[in-house]
């Protein structure tokens, strides 16, 4: 027979969600959602990153673009989080993030240079402190608790947001992370892009966990879970984060379930372990249609400003391209020229003998 | 400081970095109230509080990653691992991050760190606390890899690291932690990076060590300098980038060459010295290089770890077989 002992501790996840998939509202909506600037601003901020998306890929295809990373379906999770910081706030993103990116001043031009093979996309003239795009999963983390103990050290009232997949919840170095901000009570962000998805590896393959915002909890610190595909729920989500990091609280974990609709990346073929109708079944739950019918039904918005954004975006993707293919590569020589502060001395002939095999 | 011990070196420059720029930070495990498991960082935390010096948790990839993320901010992180053997979960953040962040981002950022590790065998450590990996480390493009061999040495280049626009890894040998002695002037005066020392000048034959194994390497040359064999030492010092010009002249001038290194062999940095030789000083080679090293093998327990270094005679051996060469 099992022993009666006490309880010593108990916990609760809380999930956030305003909007249905169909846009119908479903409970009391924050203030914020009545600001129609500021929801047309998410929208279109949503709409350019699909558009950007859509044309990327077809540049991939015709070989004109490395392997790329869409976030088709998740724009939500990070226009929600990316529209709640401030500029002086520091994102650390993983390499599915465009969006937030392109919200926070990084141009198309240099996201486009990065996928396309050139270092000088990462060194866009947006968010100073910013970090590029990480690849090897949640290995960023680390640094978003040294960003965080940083504006905790020299007293600054700013916050770190750093997203990472559901696959990265399952990696030691994102653990060390938040068990480190929790001890600190830094001022960090945890953005969990619950897309079910790690490449082929499902969500109940990654782990046992019920959810992963209470993987939060042994941290120390709250986690929630959210609609990722309502956009209200993401920035209301964000607000409540980031004022808490930025108030000295301490960290917070924000679960964004949401769904992968594209490949993994442009090398991958999801087809091969995953079901059409899976996804058919997803594309009815999107983020963006989602967002529309809101506006439709509560803000009296007409299909007319729908196409407006839409042919904007178009224009303005399509204008970043040709920035974008104008651009040549840099001298190979240059390879050397931010490797150290200063080139030390061993390195100059290699440095040289590039350039005179170039000449 | 007269008298001063190697670890005493460590805590002295650490103090002075401490103390002039209040951008530097120390951490790591056990740094704080205990001081460090070797007292590198003992009185620190008291001195300079807990905020610039303080306890991880036991988490070296996030040591590693709050240096980048601290570097990229501006701070000057000294983060330290335990030991050599405890620094293989950090080298993700090395390999994918500190080392190629202004690369990758184009000078946008930067990662101004240095990451202090214990480095070697010889002290009756438990197993995985005697590693000489650091030819791992060498092979890492945008890292610096400095291995000191004395206090006086040290003291400057630690400074010199902490004061560097780059990620440092700074490898302090063990076995001399406390063993080999030397006078400090606390002047804050750093040594210059990527240069080597000629710690001993001679006419017939160089040795080039670093880290524990050049007071061995000396103390060989005391043996040979009684036997008549004048042989020059050179402590590299900093292992990447490292001084091929003081290797290169010195060999012109001696025309033989004997590596030391504790590491094993295959693949060790005396490789890569030998390597440098034959592509740039072969023809002033009297004798093949000969490199006297730990072996292929994992680095024994205490009861067989002498057998597995380096040893003076083996040094000797080597030293009187390439004179022999003609």
């Amino acid at each position: 027979m099992q022993e009666e002992l006490p309880v010593i501790a108990n916990f609760e996840v809380r999930r956030r969600a305003y909007l249905a998939p169909d846009g119908v509202v479903l409970r009391h909506l924050p203030d914020f959602a009545n600001d129609r600037d500021l929801i047309i601003s998410m929208y279109r901020g949503m709409a350019l990153a699909r558009a950007f998306d859509l044309r990327a890929v077809s540049l991939q295809r015709t070989g004109r673009l490395g392997t790329y990373a869409t976030s088709l379906g998740q724009e939500a999770v990070t226009v929600g989080i990316a529209s709640a910081m401030r500029p002086e706030d520091v994102l650390l993103p993983s390499y599915r993030d465009n969006a937030a990116l392109l919200w926070r001043g990084v141009t198309m031009e240099d996201i486009l240079l990065f996928w396309g093979g050139d270092e000088r996309g990462n060194r866009w003239s947006g968010p100073a402190d910013d970090f590029p795009f990480c690849i090897p999963v949640g290995s960023q983390a680390p640094h978003a608790a040294g960003v965080a103990y940083a504006f905790q050290y020299r007293k600054q009232a700013r916050a770190v947001v750093c997203i990472l997949g559901d696959g990265a919840t399952s990696k030691g170095d994102v653990w060390e992370a938040m068990n480190f901000a929790g001890v600190c009570k830094l001022p960090v962000v945890f953005l969990v892009n619950n897309n079910q998805w790690a490449i082929s590896v499902p969500l109940r393959l990654q782990t046992a966990s019920q959810t992963l915002a209470q993987k939060a909890i042994a941290a120390g610190f709250s986690g929630e879970q959210v609609d990722g595909n309502d956009v209200i729920a993401m920035r209301a989500a964000a607000d409540a984060a980031i004022a808490s990091a930025r108030a000295g609280d301490g960290p917070r974990l924000i679960e964004a379930v949401t769904y992968r609709l594209g490949d993994h990346t442009t090398a991958d073929d999801a087809s091969r372990y995953r079901s059409t109708e899976e996804v058919q079944q997803r594309w009815k739950e999107e983020p963006i249609v989602r967002l529309r019918n809101y506006l439709v039904s509560r803000m009296n918005w007409s299909k007319a400003d729908m196409e407006k954004i839409t042919t904007e975006c178009e224009q303005k993707v399509t204008a970043a391209i040709e920035h974008y293919l104008a651009t040549g590569p840099r001298p190979p020589e240059t390879m050397f020229d931010h490797l150290y502060a200063r080139l030390p001395g061993a390195y100059a002939g290699q440095r040289k003998e590039i350039e005179d095999l170039n000449a | 400081m007269p008298e001063a011990t190697l670890v005493d070196a460590i805590n002295l420059a650490l103090a002075r970095a401490l103390a002039d720029d209040p951008d530097v930070v120390v951490f790591g495990e056990d740094v704080g109230v205990n001081g460090g498991v070797f007292r590198a960082t003992a009185g620190l935390q008291q001195r300079f509080g807990a905020e610039r010096v303080f306890d991880t948790p036991l988490s070296e990839a996030l040591i590693g990653g709050l240096c980048v993320g601290m570097a990229a901010q501006g701070l000057k992180p000294v983060g330290e691992i335990q030991f050599l053997g405890f620094l293989y979960p950090c080298i993700d953040q090395l390999v994918n991050h500190a080392s190629r962040l202004r690369n990758r981002t184009q000078g946008r950022l930067s990662c101004p760190m240095v990451l202090r590790v214990p480095h070697g065998a010889g002290i009756r450590a438990p197993e995985h606390h005697s590693e000489a990996t650091e030819a791992m480390l060498a092979h890492i493009p945008g890292l610096r890899v400095v291995v000191p061999s004395a206090p006086e040495r040290a003291y400057g280049l630690l400074l010199a690291a902490v004061r560097d626009p780059d990620p440092v890894v700074f490898l302090e040998p063990t076995r001399i932690y406390r063993s080999v002695k030397g006078e400090i002037e606390d002047t804050g005066e750093a040594l210059p990076l990527d240069v080597a020392f000629v710690v001993r000048e001679g006419r017939d034959v160089t040795l080039i060590s670093w880290g524990a194994m050049v007071k061995d390497t000396l103390e060989a040359a005391d043996e040979l300098a009684a036997e008549g064999t004048d042989a020059e030492v050179i402590d590299l010092a900093t292992l990447k980038p490292y001084d091929e010009q003081t290797i290169l002249d010195s060999v012109a001038k001696t025309g033989r060459c004997v590596i030391v290194h504790e590491a094993a062999r295959t693949g060790g940095f005396g490789a890569e010295i030998a390597a440098l030789i034959a592509e740039r000083g072969l023809l002033s080679l009297l004798a093949p290089v000969i490199r006297v090293t730990g072996y292929d093998t994992v680095i024994p327990l205490p009861r067989l770890e002498r057998h597995y270094m380096p040893s003076i005679a083996r040094i000797v051996a080597a030293v009187r077989k390439t004179c022999k060469f003609s």
